[in-house]
């Protein structure tokens, strides 16, 4: 680490204050609290994980044995472990891509109406206030049940949207993007607001049509918004794990049970620490991996751009 | 159309229902302790209407025993519940009393988890082996250590509609339902109800839905009727018996399938539906009794139908246990035993809610045996399947989880008999495969 200092912007050559090199210098002083709570609530337990995946510690702290990777070794092997890692990679995906696009889609709309626009954006983003538990007692008792639900008894169908395994992602999808999409929303819209508004201007002035408009100001202008909200998108889609527990509980037939889901089983109703660790640093090591690729790909892009 | 589904035992939206029991007996906060008593704090699962009568009985010990306080705490039934209890024993500042079931007992890590059982300290409070169903008090012990203290045996039973069975005509001259042996009979009884209700399922059970026990629960009752196990004794071998084992998935599916029940119906559903005279049997554990009393449907119970052979009906037991605390004051200890001994000796007030007692005394007092319908069923006492003693069984243990998810499909009919029993076995090879958490060697 390099330790020198721009030399002060000064006139007169007076004396250069003595550098004190160490921890002032770098404001550690003022960082280290910080650094201490990081240190003690994320470094030490991020290791501490670590050594309980690789040992057989139950929940009561006993059974603390080293067993190497066997615990990796078992998931590895373990069907379920991939079934329910494949379920968080399918959410993920499923997920996105509406939450995204719809997000975009509700922002333009929003943006372009010119009554009420509180109550848009209300709407829209009503939703993402309530907490988990609320959602899922909604859609769970209220909109989903087969026999007197809300969408069985409008459109006179006959679907087990939480029941049937082919059916019930989609619903934890539908559910998700219902609850979860007013906050890219809203980050749009704020995008949306600051595009200058003499673009639009200079380009009706040139003839071009809503559509020219769109695509060459409003898209490439909301290109960073998006790169965010894909990136937030996804970390939060892979840690999906609230309204699945609650309303599916994973089931039916193991078609929602996400990763996270599968590390608390394992961990917390089937007693085995260590286990749920190694399960938790896969997990871990697969939000790495996309972070990493993501971090490239729009690394790329940057440079591209510039 | 019937109203949202009853508040049931099992969902798992545990914080609002641990709010509303707590909200609806009115004592999660000591507000009644004065600086002389004692302070027991006791959790417990029991939210459907049993829950009414244990707040009663806790009641009536405050009432008796002035100088203790029980700080009583419901908490949602199921996973959530025993991974509270490990949590809280694993620290050792658990609560001084907890209610559980017996059939968790090998799973739960007795000795790191839970505290052993006082005897001496049981005796003072009165209470001596002698007392117990001896099945179910060898049940309560792990390596000869007791760590239990049991209450209750709660079987399936067969709840049935007076009136819709009086209207199909099957009812005896004495007003009871006339018992069925043997699946024809059992199909006719169903046929029979389900023509007076216009060609509506007759029957309903937890087949569907969220953590679903109710397949397994059906499963456990009718398959061991003809014999079968699941696993042998030392718990290394899977025993089932594919051809008695898929008579009765075929059976199952076959009510499903016939309009027979309502495959489409989880827990809540299920008692709403029975609750409100949309069907004509329930099958059910017998804990719903004080609800459906208060709500006046006409009623009464019987034992689960003997369909192959015997008439075993799948149960578990309600116990005490002390979690594990790093100090335990010796004054709420002895508080705890003596409020134990009160319940267990009043278990005549607590079969009121269905359950059948497991303090022996209170078989034979008459109070007990007047109880109608509760004393219909008390026979099936000597026929209960009890789940294997594994450390993976026991009530909203992985087993029960797995199995009910293997064979709704069956009931519902998107999956072959066949191919439900396949994904049970799977489910159950993985579980014994799985290490056991708690290995016999770490008990001390």
């Amino acid at each position: 680490m390099t330790t020198t200092v721009a030399a002060p912007p000064t006139a007169a050559p007076v004396a250069t204050p003595k550098v004190r090199r160490g921890w002032t210098q770098h404001g550690m002083v003022f960082v280290a609290p910080f650094l201490l709570i990081y240190v003690a609530f994320l470094v030490w337990p991020t290791l501490l994980g670590f050594q309980m995946s690789l040992s057989s510690v139950n929940i009561a702290g006993r059974n603390n044995n080293f067993v190497g990777f066997d615990n990796y070794l078992e998931a590895f092997g373990d069907p379920r472990m991939w079934r329910s890692l494949w379920n968080t990679v399918v959410f993920t995906v499923l997920s996105t891509i509406p939450l995204v696009f719809l997000g975009l889609v509700f922002a333009l709309l929003v943006h372009n109406l010119r009554f009420m626009q509180w109550l848009w954006r209300l709407s829209f983003f009503g939703p993402f206030l309530l907490p988990s538990a609320v959602v899922s007692i909604l859609w769970l008792q209220m909109i989903y049940p087969p026999d007197y639900g809300l969408i069985n008894g409008t459109l006179g169908t006959d679907v087990l949207w939480l029941g049937d395994p082919s059916v019930a992602m989609w619903s934890m999808v539908l559910t998700t993007v219902w609850w979860t999409v007013g906050f890219n929303f809203l980050l749009y819209l704020a995008a949306l607001q600051s595009i200058p508004h003499h673009l639009y201007e200079a380009a009706a002035i040139d003839g071009a049509s809503a559509w020219d408009k769109l695509r060459s100001i409003t898209l490439p202008l909301l290109g960073r918004t998006t790169m965010l909200i894909v990136v937030l998108q996804l970390v939060a889609s892979l840690k999906v794990f609230d309204q699945i527990y609650l309303m599916t509980g994973g089931g039916p037939q193991d078609s929602t049970r996400p990763i996270i889901e599968y590390a608390y089983d394992v961990g917390f109703t089937g007693y085995r620490t260590g286990y749920a660790s190694a399960v938790s640093y896969i997990l871990f090591a697969l939000i790495v991996i996309v972070s990493l690729a993501q971090l490239r790909l729009f690394r790329k892009r940057e440079e591209v751009a510039s | 159309m019937h109203g949202p589904p009853d508040i049931t035992r099992r969902h798992l939206l545990g914080g609002s229902l641990a709010l509303l029991g707590a909200a609806a007996t009115g004592c999660a906060i000591p507000v009644g302790l004065g600086s002389s008593q004692t302070r027991v704090q006791y959790w417990h699962f029991l939210g459907a209407s049993d829950g009414i009568i244990m707040n009663q009985m806790v009641q009536a010990f405050a009432k008796d025993t002035p100088d203790i306080f029980v700080e009583e705490n419901v908490l949602a039934w199921g996973e959530p519940y025993y991974t509270k209890i490990a949590m809280a024993g694993s620290g050792g500042r658990s609560p001084d009393l907890a209610t559980f079931h017996l059939a968790r007992l090998a799973g739960i890590g007795a000795g790191a988890i839970l505290d052993p059982i006082d005897v001496k300290l049981l005796e003072e409070a009165g209470l001596r082996a002698a007392d117990f169903s001896p099945p179910i008090w060898e049940r309560a012990h792990l390596d000869g250590v007791l760590y239990a203290i049991p209450f209750d045996a709660h079987p399936m039973v067969q709840y049935y509609n007076t009136d819709i069975c009086g209207k199909a005509g099957l009812l005896g001259p004495d007003g009871k339902l006339l018992p069925t042996k043997g699946v024809d009979e059992l199909v006719a009884q169903l046929t029979k109800a389900k023509e007076v209700m216009g060609g509506k399922p007759p029957l309903a059970f937890d087949a569907l839905g969220l953590g679903t026990v109710g397949p397994w629960r059906v499963w456990w009752s009718l398959y061991p009727q003809s014999g079968g196990t699941l696993l042998s004794e030392d718990g290394t071998k899977i025993t089932i018996d594919d051809a008695k084992a898929l008579e009765a998935l075929r059976l199952m599916q076959r009510l499903g399938q016939e309009g027979l029940c309502d495959w489409r119906t989880d827990y809540g559903a299920s008692v709403a539906k029975f609750t409100n005279g949309e069907a004509a049997f329930l099958w059910n554990g017998d804990w719903e009794t004080t609800g459906l009393k208060e709500r006046k449907t006409p009623f009464s119970m019987t034992r689960f139908p003997a369909v192959f052979g015997t008439g075993s009906a799948q149960a578990d037991c309600h116990a005490f246990v002390l979690p594990h605390q790093r100090n335990r004051d010796p004054e709420v200890e002895r508080a705890t035993y003596r409020f134990i001994a009160y319940l267990v000796k009043n278990s005549a007030d607590w079969a009121v809610a269905g359950h059948v007692p497991a303090y022996l005394p209170a078989l034979e007092q008459p109070e007990y045996l007047a109880l109608q319908p509760q004393s219909e069923y008390r026979s099936v006492i000597t026929e209960v399947a009890l789940d294997p003693q594994v450390w993976y069984t026991g009530s909203a243990s992985r087993l029960w989880i797995e199995f009910g998810e293997a064979f709704s499909p069956v009931i519902g009919g998107t999956r072959t008999p066949e191919e439900g029993l396949a994904a049970a076995k799977a489910a159950l090879a993985r579980l014994m495969a799985a290490p056991n958490p708690f290995p016999a060697e770490e008990r001390s």
